[in-house]
């Protein structure tokens, strides 16, 4: 496939882990923020291929694992209620709440349907108006143009009969909260670049400035990845702290003007729990007051909802990038993928699920 | 500017037993085959359910049987490339066919839901017939039972079958060992996106075909030709991943395999790509693993490539050594990594 | 965040800018898609898509420079890599 295969090219891989061996001569802790990116790089096995010398934390770019545990539980009541077709993205369906996830809901007789788009949930309240369809609108600022089109659209069409629960995360909030933490280690970032695609990248200037950290908008592929990598390294080794954009096929740094201004119509910037780390001010979207009409936590009165963690589950620290998932005591043994503790062993993108899938073995014979 | 807090402490009931059974339990991964291992195996022990092989070897008063039984439950009832009946004949060929038999003798049980349209029976029926016929199988008896509407999905089939092993080869994970050279017998992920295309509603306009087709025949040439094939795994739920991780622990051997020689149609691929699936782990309904000598290896490749139900068939890996049990794979960009089984179903992602 | 595609439009329809859709193909997977957000995009373009929107146009030229600036490493000599240095 054109624009994903040349990307993955072993040789040109090889190239710039050479480039980047070349131009480390200290150590240099980088994180990637984005799930996708945590993703190809367990996969691909990215990260075998840079020195020692670099290490890559993964940080909290997966919604589904910073999604708050009351929101899972919101969404398991009104999934639970009759009238309700329940629909979501597939990534949310095995995110365990208090007691459980939305597949047992389904399991025991609850509509709830995967979606590809937002819109095809809209689709579904069309053609059913004796019910209730309700969208779990989750995602970082790549999701919200499409979530926002949705609700746009119900307006315009009067299907009185959709709502969305929204559980929008924004990233530059993120990144300030990990850069200003007393534990901090993080020395430079791999900006998520589908996020930086809808929102351009002014805004992590004043944070790359204030931080003194270079931060590099970056894509998804693993030559990606790895560019994106020696551009951080090259700033670092220069002592510069800039904002670059290694996605440039994709990303402009004004970003996505029309998307831009329909999330501004349909949502507004309100405080968010991110789960495990606790709430971040400005962190998140909510509906607008013109849309509030839509908003699934009003229609159904779950709204007060609140939930506690679990003691074991350290997803908080590992989403900072300050401890790594082999290193939880729960990790392969209370906390597998069958049986998760928290959103990271869940959710395909989260550091525990992907180092349990792709590492597991190979950590249990390092420690023999 | 909030700044990192200590989390509160509480203790909720962890999710690790599924009082009730889940989709993903049938999904050919982790919870299908904890299932499988919990609830069935200890209960009806015995040393030919124990071997965990696709079908059962019978060694009755000096012939050898293979027999098997497998359920057919897909929906859509019909799809691009097949339908319910075309699975429920190949099926079940196929598995006696990885145990090295010629399939002979099927059964057939159907249970159908009140208000099924004649129509539709009689559509699958005649799939039926024609898959029996192109793999060589008589259907000889049958069932039929009709449930409540509500309470059966349209149709479900299962099939039984009955086998000859006309050869001397065991044919099982057993029989695996190091240097031995791992086959595929073409490209994946056909079936698993065509379904999913069609059940989830997911609406590619130009149709990705199943590959449903019985294996009986490549499989006799092989044998025929004296090819030392150790064992053999149809790729059904779970795919490839899950074919290979079931015979590295069953047969205690690491397999090493190279994703860059794996062949993904760039339909399949682009499909992938789009819903955010690992097409190692999509469901096959035409294509088989086999496990072979390392010297048979280059003949039994041409008799495979040769063959209508081998074309784009390649060398995948090997088996490197003992043990431990597992599956590597040196992915596109070099790096290895472990092949691990889904815990339940790949669900579409945007993440 | 996270899964979005690169797909060829192969054809567009609608008029007003927000409700623009395309035929796009991804590898020869041909799917309807919300051109909304992109209203520069036209017929032979490709297009980055996720959960069914295009949210940005692929910028052919900077597509090449991840190879380019490789190429230029090469020309300087700073890369020679034996074919046993790939794993």
């Amino acid at each position: 496939m054109k624009y994903i295969d040349e990307y993955r090219d072993a040789k040109a891989a090889t190239r710039y882990a050479r480039l980047i061996a070349r131009t480390t001569t200290k150590p240099w802790t980088i994180m990637e923020v984005c799930g996708g990116q945590t993703h190809a790089i367990v996969k691909f096995g990215v990260d075998e291929l840079l020195p020692e010398t670099v290490e890559l934390v993964h940080g909290p770019g997966c919604p589904v694992c910073v999604t708050p545990l009351e929101l899972i539980d919101k969404a398991i009541e009104i999934a639970s209620r009759p009238e309700v077709i329940f629909c979501s993205f597939g990534d949310m369906l095995r995110v365990p709440g208090s007691s459980k996830d939305l597949l047992v809901v389904k399991a025991s007789g609850g509509d709830v349907r995967i979606v590809y788009s937002p819109l095809d949930a809209l689709k579904i309240a069309q053609a059913n108006p004796a019910r209730q369809v309700v969208f779990f609108a989750v995602g970082f600022e790549t999701t919200a143009p499409a979530n926002a089109m949705a609700v746009f659209q119900a307006r315009q069409q009067g299907i009185r009969n959709f709502s969305i629960l929204v559980s929008h995360v924004l990233v530059p909030p993120a990144m300030e909260a990990i850069l200003s933490s007393p534990i901090n280690r993080v020395q430079g970032f791999l900006a998520a670049g589908h996020v930086c695609t809808v929102m351009g990248y002014t805004e992590y200037e004043p944070i790359a400035k204030k931080y003194n950290v270079p931060i590099v908008v970056t894509g998804f592929e693993p030559l990606d990845i790895l560019q994106g990598v020696y551009m951080c390294v090259k700033q670092l080794e220069d002592g510069r702290a800039e904002v670059e954009n290694q996605y440039a096929r994709s990303v402009r740094k004004e970003g996505n003007r029309p998307a831009q201004e329909l999330i501004r119509e349909v949502f507004r910037v309100v405080p968010r729990k991110w789960r495990g780390v606790g709430e971040i001010p400005e962190s998140g979207l909510g509906l607008s007051a013109g849309y509030k009409a839509f908003d699934a936590e009003l229609r159904f009165g779950v709204a007060s909802y609140t939930a506690e963690e679990s003691s074991e589950c350290i997803s908080g620290v590992i989403l900072q990038g300050v401890k790594k998932p082999h290193e939880c005591p729960a990790f392969g043994t209370r906390c597998t993928p069958e049986h998760p503790l928290g959103a990271t062993m869940v959710s395909t993108e989260g550091a525990c699920a992907a180092y349990y899938r792709y590492r597991r073995v190979r950590v249990a014979a390092a420690k023999e | 500017m909030a700044s990192v807090k200590e989390f509160a402490l509480s203790c909720p009931i962890p999710i690790d037993q599924y009082p009730n059974v889940l989709l993903a339990h049938g999904g050919g991964g982790r919870l299908m085959h904890q299932l499988i291992e919990t609830m069935f195996v200890p209960v009806f022990s015995n040393p030919l359910l124990d071997a965990r092989h696709d079908g059962a070897v019978i060694h009755l008063n000096g012939t050898k049987l293979a027999f098997t039984t497998d359920s057919y439950v897909v929906r859509p009832l019909f799809f691009p490339g097949g339908d319910i009946g075309t699975l429920a004949i190949n099926g079940t060929v196929n598995d006696l066919a990885m145990c090295g038999a010629r399939p002979l003798y099927l059964s057939a049980g159907f249970i159908l839901e009140e208000g099924l349209p004649m129509e539709t029976l009689w559509r699958v029926v005649q799939s039926m017939k024609r898959a029996a016929e192109e793999a060589g199988v008589q259907l000889v008896t049958g069932d039929t039972k009709v449930v409540d509407k509500g309470k059966g999905d349209e149709v479900f089939i299962n099939t039984a079958g009955v086998g000859i092993i006309e050869h001397d080869l065991t044919i099982a994970p057993t029989s695996v060992q190091a240097g031995d050279v791992v086959l595929l017998s073409g490209d994946i992920g056909r079936h698993g996106i065509a379904i999913m295309a069609v059940r989830e509603g997911l609406e590619f306009e130009s149709a990705i075909e199943s590959d449903c087709a019985p294996l009986a025949d490549i499989v006799m040439k092989l044998l025929d030709a004296g090819v030392r094939v150790r064992c053999m795994r149809d790729l059904t739920r779970g795919g490839l991943a899950s074919a290979l991780i079931e015979i590295a622990e069953a047969a205690n051997v690491h397999i090493n395999i190279d994703e860059s020689v794996i062949p993904v149609r760039e339909d399949v691929q682009g499909a992938c790509e789009i819903l955010g699936f690992d097409p190692l782990y999509l469901a096959n309904e035409g294509r088989f693993v086999a496990f072979v000598a390392a010297s048979d290896a280059e003949r039994a490749l041409g008799l495979m490539s040769a063959h209508a139900s081998g074309r784009g068939a390649c060398v995948v890996g090997r088996v490197t050594e003992d043990a431990p049990a597992m599956v590597t794979m040196r992915s596109r960009i070099g790096a290895t990594r472990i092949v691990d089984m889904f815990s339940g179903e790949q669900l579409p992602r945007i993440c | 965040m996270c899964l979005a595609v690169p797909g060829k439009i192969e054809t567009i329809e609608g008029d007003d800018p927000l409700l623009r859709r395309g035929r796009v193909n991804f590898g020869g997977i041909v799917k309807e898609v919300s051109l909304g957000y992109t209203p520069e995009a036209m017929i032979g373009d490709y297009v980055i898509v996720h959960v069914g929107f295009a949210i940005s146009t692929l910028d052919q030229a900077e597509a090449e420079k991840v190879f380019e600036y490789l190429r230029q490493m090469d020309e300087l000599g700073e890369l020679e890599v034996s074919a046993d240095e790939v794993h």
